[in-house]
């Protein structure tokens, strides 16, 4: 184990009692708890961390935050490998495990980096320009070979272990950032009263305050901060979530959150989640962000151990581990000063500060003569090192004098850019302040207001005010009118800044570290016409990675703007998006994945058919009852066969449940469903049922079903499985929004009634040992199409009906779904002398096609009444939804594809749905295409393949042999259109 | 997305299921294919405010009709839509 080399003896916010063992690349290292990786790998003196994206060139760590385009890692392994992860977010804990990414065979010697000796050829717009030809070459040869050399981390490539979960939370006043400015809101919105979230994507609170120190009511910020956190603990609507990024702001004040619950740990505990997805509804919202420190674009500036100076200042302040022992700061503004005074407070060696400013403050002159290092006016052009950091800094001064000086770290501070990420996902585009030469909040999505640095005033002064000012506001807007007494104070500082981009130099110089885009990158585009920022953007990828630009996008923009001529705010920013950081799609899939990714509906008989060993299939979110098995049976076809068999030669039943069921009540029910459905229902008798078809709006079929009116004010409606809740929708429509004029109510009660088929020849010998004896069941106290109320042995009361969908001589009975099961166990015990089997969906449908019914497959969205032979069902008496538009000439054109029966000429043959009609002798393609086949099965009372299909003209052809092609599974056969009805055509049997 | 149900406040937009335009009015029973073409298919696509359909299907079942700006998403009102797509006047 290596020991922590560049960690300080004392200080930090780290617990030196908790050493954490750790491995990078293979190789042992320990930090502390409180550590991230980054602070961790420079504790360890480990400034090589991973290799760029295009050229493969050695990078370091450049940040401290969540806002790092360099220090990206595989974190742990195997199933819970995750690519692309932040070392300088990335928690540091017993075990961990991490690995480089985008270098072979390793990262100190990676064979790609060649890349860099062909750079010349990798500028912006590469791939546009170099594999335009041959178009056949992109896919097989060099997609292949750019993935394989460019990239970032690799996937798990297994399904991952972890669970996610989503939640919602609701407050007056949403707060991003435990800074001094959202610290100062939460403790003004708390005090008036509000509910208040705070949100702090680190797992420390209190921001910059943690790194900068300072002082705040007359005592230091770190005693100020825990004073702070103690106030707010004690307000009980004032919730501080720690771990959680605020990523998007969304309509109506609502926001998305992302809480890293527990990737601080090497795996979740049991029953815990690795991540939860928050949607927080929040009256008002503070955003408290702060601001991102830029980089200067200067030749060299990805060499490891060049850093921003604010990370500097933090890996020193708050980890106590010093990047460097010998410390250059480049500079052009006030704040970059305070890494020096921080790095000499520690003991290390300032070797120089470059300071592209005219002049410096009084006192900052004194420390530099203090404190023995020069302060050189001028710029840094270009740096000497490598993959072992930095060596030597080149610096070019004021009138043409050069400077070289000896360091084995560089801070720079090209001044701060506010987060103005959440103030514009709502399309806002930020305003450009000269003074602080910066883009601030110009507006925000309603209810949203930024504070403090976020908003571009970055004096811990402004930063307390403000945000205290905020969180009062936002918690009287938020109808909270309790004192929030005073703000707290610290005292001013200054910020003074000259702007400095880019400096000209020999080399690269990198304005996107992640993408590998250089100044000169830039300034191609501009002269291939790129200006526009869009464009710029799609060309060269600026800040187009994982890290979407933080700390590129305003540099490139700045350079764009010099080389066009342009100012600034002309050239103008890209459009903001959420997410601000990267969130894992598990997270938004929560627990909506695998077994669970919906809910799962079970019909009354559910647990019944499993004691049965019935074989389930998924239709919608409901789990039917396909087959029941039995010893013996060899496949699915056996079992089916059966089970019609045992239905057309005696009696079964099969849980109909599943069908949509509506009472429709009130004096114009009838009436109401005259208006809904083709045909007229106001004319039924009580006592009777009649199928029903309806169309939408624009004349083609939308749903059937069986409609019966069990009194005169009250019918009971039932819709095809598929449509149930889309159709209560559709006549929810019809009843509130077209005929309000219509006294009627309309009830689902779908899941209130658990419903059964009984069909087959001995279905009246079953019934009556189920249905109370003095019920009449014969033809003529029951005939076909009955449909009333009865009481069963034992008292209960049922819905029965003599409807048929299998063509035998058939019942449906509806009992409270409570009795679901019960009600199947009687049928098996009462059915048992007559031979009672269950049947499933398969044999269900077998029975429907032999009896030409149409369903799913027919009603397709695509036919007409007319198309399905129903067009006689059509009223020309009355106004229903899609009358008119069903009259058009091409809906009533004589060649349309009609249902027709199919079977094949071999009867031996089996018929497969999708196989395309074709006329005999002709050649298949699209202009002789006639047509389709919808539903086919084995027919058992036939003993061969038989289906329906969509013909052209299809009923005019009876008895012709066409041919039917099957290209997806090269198939090529005759069959013969016939008589969709293939059993029992004159239904006999069912009113039998 | 947040809509202020009247019946039952303000619930979250997963609740409710969008259908359209609410400025067609369904055409008397003797109209015209042409008229009801129009009301059928044709619809403005409006950059401002736009009269739209909502049925609140985890609620209460009531459609509504919001009055909604495509521009910014605001909504400015939301009422019951009993009775707008009529041409028959509510009794």
């Amino acid at each position: 184990m290596t020991s922590q080399s560049h960690r300080l003896t004392s200080g930090g916010l780290i617990d030196r009692s908790a050493s954490l063992n750790f491995r990078f690349d293979g190789k042992a290292f320990s930090g502390f708890q409180g550590d991230t990786l980054a602070s961790a790998l420079i504790a360890n003196g480990i400034k090589l961390v991973g290799r760029s994206f295009k050229y493969h060139r050695p990078r370091g760590i450049l940040t401290s935050g969540s806002e790092e385009p360099n220090a990206l890692v595989e974190l742990r392994t195997g199933a819970r490998r995750e690519p692309n992860t932040k070392a300088t977010t990335a928690e540091l804990y017993e075990g961990l495990e991490a690995a480089s990414q985008n270098r072979w065979p390793s990262l100190r010697h990676d064979v790609m980096s060649v890349n860099q000796l062909f750079a010349p050829i990798f500028v912006a717009g590469f791939y546009y320009k170099t594999f335009m030809w041959p178009a056949k070459f992109w896919e097989a040869i060099y997609e292949p070979a750019i993935r394989r050399a460019a990239g970032l981390g690799r996937a798990a490539g297994v399904a991952d272990p972890d669970h996610y979960d989503k939640a919602w939370a609701h407050c007056d006043v949403l707060i991003a950032g435990s800074g001094p400015a959202g610290l100062a809101a939460a403790l003004a919105a708390g005090r008036a009263g509000a509910r208040v979230i705070l949100c702090e994507e680190d797992f420390s609170l209190g921001g910059r305050l943690l790194s900068d120190g300072g002082t705040i009511d007359g005592v230091p910020a770190a005693e100020w901060l825990s004073r702070t956190l103690a106030k707010l603990a004690d307000m009980p609507d004032v919730r501080i979530m720690p771990r959680t990024t605020l990523f998007g702001v969304y309509d109506g004040g609502t926001y998305g959150a992302i809480e890293r619950v527990n990737d601080h740990l090497p795996s979740p505990p049991e029953h815990q989640v690795r991540q939860r997805l928050w949607r927080i509804v929040a009256r008002r919202c503070v955003v408290a962000a702060g601001a991102i420190e830029r980089p200067i674009v200067f030749a060299g500036n990805d060499t490891p151990g060049v850093m921003m100076a604010s990370a500097m200042r933090t890996y020193i302040a708050r980890y106590a581990a010093t990047p460097a022992k010998r410390v250059a700061l480049f500079t052009n503004n006030e704040d970059g000063w305070r890494t020096v005074e921080t790095a000499l407070g520690a003991g290390l060696q300032i070797a120089a500060v470059i300071d592209a400013r005219p002049d410096i403050s009084p006192a900052h002159r004194s420390l530099a003569s203090k404190s023995a290092f020069p302060v050189l006016h001028g710029s840094v052009t270009g740096v000497d090192g490598g993959k072992d950091g930095v060596r030597k800094i080149a610096v070019s001064l004021t009138g043409d004098a050069r400077a070289e000086v000896e360091a084995d770290g560089l801070a720079v501070s090209g001044g701060w850019n506010p987060a103005v990420g959440l103030t514009s996902y709502h399309r806002g585009r930020p305003k450009w302040r000269d003074d602080i030469a910066a883009f601030v909040p110009d507006g925000a999505p309603p209810g949203m207001v930024a504070a403090g640095a976020a908003n571009g005033d970055f004096g811990l002064s402004a930063c307390l005010s403000q945000g205290f000012a905020a969180g009062a506001a936002a918690a009287r807007d938020a109808g909270h009118s309790g004192k929030a007494g005073t703000a707290p104070v610290a005292d001013d500082e200054a910020f003074s800044l000259t702007p400095l981009w880019h400096v000209a130099g020999k080399g690269k110089a990198f304005v996107d570290y992640q993408h590998d885009v250089t100044a000169s990158d830039i300034e191609l585009a501009q002269r291939e016409g790129f200006e526009s920022v869009e464009h710029l953007k799609r060309y060269t990828t600026l800040g187009m990675a994982t890290d979407q630009g933080k700390t590129s996008n305003v540099a490139g923009l700045a350079i764009m703007a010099a080389v066009s001529g342009r100012s600034i705010p002309e050239t103008g920013t890209t459009i903001y998006r959420p997410p601000y950081v990267p969130v894992a799609i598990g997270a938004f899939a929560g627990h909506h994945r695998d077994e669970t990714f919906h809910a799962t509906r079970l019909t009354p008989s559910h647990h019944w058919a499993v004691e049965q060993g019935a074989v389930f299939v998924d239709t919608g979110l409901w789990k039917r009852a396909q087959w029941y098995p039995r010893a013996g049976e060899k496949d699915w076809l056996d079992s089916v066969t059966r089970e019609v068999k045992a239905v057309r030669g005696g009696v079964g039943f099969c849980d109909v449940s599943t069908l949509g069921k509506i009472d429709v009540h009130g004096p114009d029910a009838g009436a109401f469903l005259d208006r809904v459905y083709i045909n007229t229902f106001s004319n039924l008798a009580v006592g009777k049922a009649r199928y029903g078809l309806m169309l939408r709006e624009d004349g083609m079929v939308y749903d059937d079903g069986t409609t019966s009116r069990l009194a005169e004010d009250h019918y009971f409606l039932t819709t095809t499985t598929a449509k149930a809740g889309l159709v209560m929708q559709h006549l929810e429509f019809c009843r509130q929004v077209l005929f309000p004029e219509l006294d009627v109510q309309l009830t689902s009660v779908s899941d209130q009634w658990a419903q059964f088929s009984i069909a087959g020849p001995k279905t009246r010998d079953l019934l009556k040992e189920i249905v109370d004896p003095a019920e009449d069941l014969s033809n003529e106290g029951f005939p076909f199409m009955g449909a009333r109320e009865v009481r069963l042995r034992g008292g209960l009361k049922a819905r029965l009906f003599r409807i048929s969908f299998s063509g035998e001589m058939a019942f449906e009975i509806s009992v409270p779904a409570r009795f679901g099961g019960a009600m199947a166990r009687n049928l098996m015990l009462a059915g048992a002398p007559f031979g009672v089997t269950p049947y499933g969906t398969e044999a269900l449908g077998v029975m429907r096609v032999e009896k030409g019914h149409i369903a799913g497959p027919e009603l397709s969205g695509t036919t007409t009444a007319a198309d399905l032979g129903l067009g006689k069902m059509m009223s020309t008496k009355k106004d229903y939804i899609g009358r008119v538009m069903a009259g058009r000439k091409a809906l009533v054109a004589p060649d349309r594809q009609v249902v027709v029966g199919i079977k094949p000429t071999d009867k031996a043959r089996r018929l497969r749905s999708g196989a395309h009609i074709i006329p005999k002798g002709q050649t298949p393609g699209p202009d002789n295409d006639q047509g389709y086949v919808t539903s086919v099965c084995f027919s058992p009372t036939s003993d061969q393949w038989i289906g329906l299909a969509l013909v052209e003209r299809g009923r005019e052809r009876i008895g012709e042999i066409v041919h039917a092609h099957d290209p997806i599974r090269g198939e090529d056969y005759d069959v013969e259109l016939c008589n969709p009805v293939f059993y029992d055509p004159d239904g006999g049997r069912q009113r039998g | 997305m947040r809509i202020v149900c009247p019946f039952c406040g303000e619930r979250e937009l997963g609740e409710f299921t969008y259908l359209g335009d609410a400025k067609p009015v369904r055409p008397e029973a003797g109209a015209s294919e042409d008229e009801v073409f129009d009301y059928v298919y044709l619809r403005d696509n409006v950059a401002g405010q736009t009269s739209e359909y909502w049925y609140h299907g985890g609620g209460c079942r009531a459609w509504l009709k919001l009055t909604r700006n495509t521009l910014t998403h605001e909504i400015s009102s939301v009422e019951p839509a009993a009775g707008v797509g009529a041409r028959q006047a509510v009794k």
